[in-house]
């Protein structure tokens, strides 16, 4: 039984492993077609967030974790992101 | 049931814990408060001089920038299946995962200090532009995070090779794995934000 889970586990970290450099791989691409705008932009920030998540809920393990930890690391991903996006539209021309 | 003895199993829903100690938790609010100060500062100051920050961001070597954040990656991974492996009760093979970790880590060094040499023989200085001087500090500041986390994977290394962790000693491989998870954390945020958002 335990063993039966631990191997999920490994499975689990693997997939979300190979997920993260997708999504490397597709803000690269990204930056190689000089891709730019507001709309580029926010999808950046949403692959960045989304990457930020996996490693907040799963890696780092605050999925288990009591819910206020949850909040403060999920809620620094997102306020920071929000930020970027904010000066990213103030500096728009 | 052997899930319900330690909750990091993820089949069975049990008590909330931290893993590791809450003192690594304290410290890495307050590390990624720093961080995200000094992220939310290169924006705004990017807000004043788009033009100029697009021209000198193109100058970057995305490459390098895209390799270093598969490598942080794929040693969080890494890091992850050596805490799985000390839960099974296999420390000691976890220890291979921990080394492959600081493989990783250690090609990330190289790379960003290749990077670095590149920027320096262009002529590029702290006080070069607004642009390099962001680059060049905030890519330092998480590099000396990187260097700091390989101290702490290397002890990871030797004591899991003596057979220190498992499933009732947890402790000490969770709390600097979160530490190696944060270093990962950070640049996610760093790198779109610094090499490709234009």
């Amino acid at each position: 039984m335990s063993h039966a889970s631990h191997a999920i586990a490994d499975r689990r970290s693997t997939l979300l492993w190979l997920a993260l450099l997708a999504a490397t791989a597709l803000t690269w691409a990204i930056g190689e077609g000089h891709a730019s705008g507001p709309a580029i932009a926010a999808l950046l920030l949403a692959v960045a967030m989304a990457k930020g998540t996996v490693v907040i809920l799963d890696f780092m393990a605050l999925a288990r974790a009591p819910l206020l930890w949850r909040i403060a690391l999920l809620g620094w991903l997102a306020l920071v992101c929000a930020l970027i996006g904010l000066a990213y539209w103030k500096g728009m021309p | 049931m052997h899930a319900a003895k330690h909750t990091l199993s993820p089949s069975l829903p049990a008590e909330p814990r931290l893993a590791g100690d809450l003192a690594i938790w304290i410290f890495i609010l307050a590390e990624l408060l720093a961080f995200g100060l000094f992220f939310a500062a290169y924006a705004f100051a990017r807000a004043h001089d788009p033009a100029l920050f697009a021209a000198e961001q193109e100058a970057l070597n995305r490459n390098a920038g895209a390799i270093n954040t598969a490598l942080l990656l794929t040693a969080s991974y890494f890091v992850v299946r050596a805490v799985h492996a000390a839960e099974a009760g296999r420390g000691r093979q976890g220890a291979r995962w921990l080394l492959a970790a600081l493989g990783c880590a250690g090609g990330f060094v190289v790379i960003k200090l290749a990077e670095y040499a590149a920027a320096f023989d262009a002529g590029i200085s702290l006080s070069s532009s607004t642009f390099h001087m962001f680059y060049l500090s905030l890519t330092f500041f998480h590099f000396m995070h990187v260097l700091l986390g390989m101290v702490i994977l290397g002890a990871l290394w030797l004591n899991a090779r003596r057979g220190r962790y498992g499933p009732r000693d947890m402790n000490g491989i969770e709390t600097g794995a979160a530490y190696w998870h944060m270093v990962d954390l950070v640049w996610l945020v760093l790198f779109p934000l610094v090499y490709v958002i234009r």
